[in-house]
């Protein structure tokens, strides 16, 4: 008698446990679709960045690994190619049509080619790429300095962040984009790459040229760039969240 | 008289938890929750875990994948180093919210959201671990400021003799009673001890040394860690560590007395069972 009591009790318990646990998640589920609780989570975003942005000095660098470490295998995530047949021309002559416009909130708007840049001051660094999914690939890039280039071209007063304008969809109707701000874009590792392990970029990386971040994740990378444009807010560009991802929900500061 | 007053139960009510204690101890509950749940969202990303700085296939420790078998359908498998599990249902296959099956990591009743949603997990997750920092920042400066660490938590020389007894105790599910139970027994100290000063300190770290960020402000992360992978691997382990240490402090709660222990830590007032009777774990 005493021992089914037992079992009943430890059974009701159980399936009590169960039905709360469904309905926190459910909860859970709600509130994830709720957009103030939406907006109430993202307060640690931006208190994650303004953290991180007191911490960090801009002199800290992301840490350089050496030959040894680099991936053998360097996963290529997002758009691995450009649909659009204008890249695929530029493609075929091996991006020696190709222009990068720099315009915006700028003293001296630009159109590069990849010879142009080449022959600016460049930095070769061997960093690690860390994706939002979790995982991480070393890698060995080469690219334009940001700094000087940011110096010849004059940002205006009112600049305060670089939107980075792609070619890629990832399978959106809109073009990839991301932003960062000036603190990120005088670092001395942020890079306009076009060489990766000793190579000209691959379509698969980004060719014929994408940004390095060293300090934040993967997304904020922007490959296959086509134009830079100097901006005071990026309210009013696409969704709004300064990215293609950050439309989607992500971070817009992607330190962590 | 004085035979009947013996007889009159003597069941003592203590204050054993202070307010501070018990605040901090329903948000951590609620914080640790909601961290679990989001970090297997967060896994389920990318559910293969390395060691390392970089996540090489060879350096693979463990991972939860669908596979196709020979017939054509899918199965989920758990490799642990060289060992593989089928772990259709629950692990690498499950089914999902939509009703069918699919190639997720952990099952959809045990992530937040349930659904695929890395941004809204990763939203949960920041938000809850900043709260957990606040919240366990104020329980450390009250823990050491009002002498709870040294009073309550510190094991004494007498009791690290009596460990031996204690477990062999614990396992018979017969716990203190009396000025015994007035104090934490040794287990108990050391389990907390173990929690607070070791698991929470570790998991912090080790979150802090996957954000790029902190990783170039304080590069000695990655060094004490081995690299971004292995800290990633150690979070997990950190997270296994802290769901185990929920599953025996639930256990205890119950066979010690569940609603002496729930209402000691909402009202801070515990019964103790006087020496000479039986205790209403026993009881139960």
């Amino acid at each position: 008698m005493k021992r089914t009591s037992k079992i009943s009790r430890r059974s009701f318990l159980a399936r009590g446990a169960a039905l709360g646990g469904a309905a926190f998640l459910g909860g859970c589920d709600q509130l994830s679709q709720s957009p103030s609780f939406r907006d109430l989570l993202s307060k640690a975003e931006w208190l994650t960045k303004n953290v991180q942005r007191l911490i960090l000095t801009e002199r800290d660098l992301a840490r350089e690994y050496t030959e040894a470490d680099l991936s053998t295998h360097f996963k290529a995530n997002g758009s691995t190619n450009v649909a659009d047949p204008g890249y695929q021309a530029l493609a075929q002559n091996g991006f020696s049509d190709w222009r990068l416009t720099i315009d915006g909130l700028v003293d001296r708007p630009a159109s590069l080619s990849l010879a142009d840049l080449r022959a600016l001051p460049s930095r070769t660094q061997i960093t690690r790429h860390d994706c939002v999914e979790g995982w991480s690939a070393i890698g060995k890039w080469t690219g334009t300095q940001m700094t000087p280039l940011l110096q010849s071209i004059g940002l205006k007063p009112e600049a305060r962040y670089l939107v980075f304008h792609c070619a890629d969809k990832l399978g959106s109707t809109s073009n990839y984009y991301e932003s960062i701000d000036l603190i990120d874009a005088f670092h001395p590792q942020t890079i306009l790459a076009y060489d990766m392990n000793n190579a000209p970029l691959t379509v698969p990386h980004g060719a014929p040229l994408r940004l390095r971040v060293e300090r934040q994740l993967g997304y904020k990378h922007a490959k296959y760039i086509q134009r830079i444009e100097a901006v005071s807010s990026f309210a009013m560009i696409e969704g709004g969240g300064g990215g293609f991802w950050e439309d989607r929900g992500y971070a817009w500061y992607a330190g962590i | 008289m004085v035979a009947a007053t013996t007889d009159i139960p003597r069941t003592e009510l203590i204050y054993r938890h202070a307010l501070l204690v018990r605040l901090t101890h329903w948000v951590n509950a609620l914080c640790l929750l909601i961290l679990l749940l989001s970090g297997l969202q967060i896994f389920n990303a990318h559910p293969t875990l390395y060691l390392g700085s970089k996540s090489e296939p060879s350096a693979a420790i463990l991972s939860m994948d669908a596979v196709q078998r020979d017939n054509g359908s899918y199965a989920g498998v758990t490799t642990i180093g060289s060992h593989s599990f089928d772990t259709t249902g629950v692990f690498g296959l499950s089914t999902g919210p939509s009703g069918r099956l699919e190639a997720r990591g952990f099952p959809d009743w045990i992530t937040i959201p349930s659904y695929r949603d890395l941004a809204t997990g990763r939203r949960w997750h920041f938000f809850f671990a900043w709260l957990l920092v606040f919240n366990g920042l104020a329980y450390l400066i009250y823990a050491f400021f009002s002498g709870h660490v040294r009073r309550d938590l510190a094991p004494t020389k007498s009791e690290f003799r009596t460990i031996g007894h204690s477990i062999s105790e614990h396992a018979r599910f017969h716990f203190p009673k009396g000025e015994e139970a007035k104090r934490y027994n040794v287990l108990q100290k050391l389990a907390y001890l173990a929690v607070i000063f070791g698991l929470l300190p570790l998991v912090f770290l080790t979150g802090l040394t996957m954000s790029p960020g902190m990783d170039a402000a304080f590069p000695a992360l990655l060094d004490i860690f081995g690299g971004r992978q292995s800290a990633r691997t150690i979070h997990f382990l950190c997270a296994l560590g802290l769901t185990l240490f929920f599953i025996v402090h639930i256990v205890m709660v119950f066979a010690s007395g569940a609603f002496n222990n729930i209402r000691s830590m909402i009202t801070g007032r515990y019964a103790i069972t006087p020496d000479d009777q039986p205790s209403r774990g026993e009881a139960a």
